[in-house]
């Protein structure tokens, strides 16, 4: 395998695409919304309950590719207890990460950072930030659909 | 798959005659992606273009180019009798009646829209019907969507059978009611399904409906006479017939032609023009408004022409030997299976691998050199109908090889290995 595949699907990523965690449905969670990649057919669902100002609960379902469901599977993880303020922030580091120069970002987003290798895959970006596409649309308008489009 | 076991049984599948020269008609084919030599699978999605088709867009650019059917000068004269060659040429390849039944549009999906927008609205009534198939292509539903949309009628779905093949007991029962209209695919292209268009437009006319045929993905892989169909519409794009972008045909009886409005005014599509009254062109010029891809109908006669030298039906061989033997080896493959399972396929094989996403697969293939298309095939009525988000794809041109299909299953067990 090349370098740079090698870089794109690291272990943690291939990990998480086999056993996503916070995969599963909250059937009373007071935010969701569907995520919709057109271009690709990929589709989730986020879950999110909120108490005190906190994200306190995070699922999601669907289905998509490694990329996207690793990072949908992380993204969970990075955001439980977590104020909108703070989700929002961790959304523009980590598409800085996978989309922009990445500096600035380094060696503070944990996990997160193994998805570096995505910019040098520029379609698979939108695999990437499709999960936080929609957990921001769930935050701030929830019932709405997300769309990478 | 009987043929394939036999071809494999029989050693190495021998490789169309010509093909390692035709190879060397594609420039393109020489070029290496991400260090490897590349390996062209996405034929369905566009084909490459060989040098014949490259050199006359270039030698009508160099020593032709003018406006058509206006200017007095040699140029224009000329330009008008390549464009209207062109036409001609096309005309033969489908076997249509007269020259006039071709029209030159942008693309299969141009030529659906034209033919909705005035044949389809001429047509249709308030509660009448149009019959479509589970396995369109994008192309071949929205157009009737919107026409429907507009006349107040229904658009009706025939479904598709789990191996791929159309139900055609269901199909001949829903043309009973209102149905108007019925559009459908020759090929398939997302399964690579072949339907029997002959039998079903037999089934149509005996109820006095009309049949438009999607040809994108038949025209370039199997022969195709008009006539002997007895279609009422047959479109097809050039760049699938390694032809270049932006050209595509639409055939139509001359009698459809005549009854249908124009579908864009401008220059060329009239007669003679006032405030008062403009009167139309004859066909089909009257549905060519403004100056037309000329340089285009020239490279697709030269496509054409390339493609009938080598002939029709040993490229349709060769890509029959290639899908069998890719089927045989891609099928092999532990957690692979083969989606579209149809007796009569054109050379597209479609494939999901457990636990390794079609996306992914699509990234790795490619990190081999290996070109696949991955998703829903702008079909995604047909993939929620299986079942399936996205599927990958590999689709077959006359100018793969055997070597390149052990390519395409190799990269396939790298990938399997990255996520399992």
């Amino acid at each position: 395998m090349t370098a740079d595949l090698r870089s794109l699907y690291q272990e943690i990523i291939v990990d998480h695409n086999r056993r996503p965690r916070n995969f599963r449905e909250i059937p009373d969670a007071d935010r969701t919304a569907n995520g919709d990649n057109p271009l690709c057919g990929d589709r989730l669902t986020v879950y999110v309950n909120m108490e005190g100002g906190l994200i306190r609960d995070i699922g999601f379902v669907g289905n998509g590719c490694a990329i996207s469901t690793a990072s949908a599977s992380l993204m969970t993880e990075a955001l439980l207890g977590k104020t909108e303020q703070e989700a929002d922030a961790l959304f523009e580091r980590f598409h800085d990460l996978v989309a922009g120069t990445g500096r600035g970002a380094r060696g503070s987003l944990g996990k997160l950072e193994a998805f570096s290798g995505v910019r040098e895959f520029p379609v698979r970006v939108k695999c990437a930030t499709l999960a936080w596409h929609t957990v921001r649309t769930a935050l701030n308008t929830p019932g709405r659909t997300a769309s990478t489009e | 798959m009987n043929r394939s076991s036999a071809l494999l049984a029989a050693g190495p599948i021998p490789v169309l005659p010509g093909v390692s020269r035709a190879r060397d008609d594609f420039p393109i084919l020489s070029r290496k992606i991400h260090g490897k030599p590349l390996v062209y699978l996405d034929n369905a999605a566009t084909t490459q273009k060989p040098r014949a088709v490259i050199a006359a867009v270039r030698r009508y650019y160099f020593v032709s180019n003018a406006n058509v059917h206006r200017g007095v000068h040699a140029l224009s004269d000329r330009a008008t009798r390549a464009y209207e060659e062109a036409r001609s040429r096309v005309a033969r390849f489908l076997n249509a009646r007269e020259d006039r039944e071709i029209v030159f549009v942008r693309g299969a999906t141009e030529a659906i829209n034209l033919v909705a927008q005035t044949y389809g609205l001429l047509r249709l009534r308030e509660g009448d019907e149009v019959l479509v198939t589970e396995m369109e292509h994008h192309a071949n539903i929205v157009p009737w969507q919107m026409v429907c949309d507009r006349a107040g009628a229904r658009l009706k779905v025939a479904p598709v059978l789990d191996s791929g093949e159309l139900d055609l007991g269901a199909y001949e029962r829903m043309l009973a009611g209102r149905t108007r209209l019925a559009a459908v695919t020759h090929v398939s292209n997302a399964l690579g399904t072949v339907n029997p268009v002959r039998e079903m437009i037999g089934m149509a006319h005996a109820r006095g409906i009309p049949v438009l045929v999607d040809g994108a993905q038949a025209a370039p892989h199997i022969p195709v006479d008009v006539q002997a169909l007895g279609c009422d519409f047959y479109v097809f794009s050039g760049h699938k017939l390694y032809g270049p972008t932006g050209i595509g045909v639409l055939y139509g009886k001359a009698e459809h032609l005549e009854a249908m409005p124009p579908y864009q005014g401008g220059g060329d599509m009239i007669l003679r023009v006032t405030f008062e009254k403009t009167t139309y062109n004859a066909i089909p010029w009257k549905f060519e408004a403004g100056t037309p891809n000329i340089a285009g109908a020239v490279g697709l006669r030269a496509a054409i022409d390339y493609l009938d030298e080598i002939g029709l039906p040993a490229v349709s061989a060769h890509e029959s030997d290639l899908l069998a033997c890719a089927t045989e080896e891609v099928g092999r493959i532990p957690g692979v299976r083969i989606v579209g399972t149809a007796k009569e396929k054109a050379g597209i094989l479609s494939f999901v691998v457990d636990g390794v996403h079609p996306h992914d697969i699509g990234t790795i293939l490619d990190h081999e050199g290996v070109a696949i298309r991955a998703g829903h095939h702008c079909a995604m009525p047909l993939m929620d109908r299986l079942g399936l988000p996205a599927t990958a794809r590999a689709s077959f041109g006359l100018y793969n090889t055997p070597a390149e299909v052990d390519l395409l299953a190799a990269g396939i067990r790298k990938a399997r290995e990255v996520f399992l």
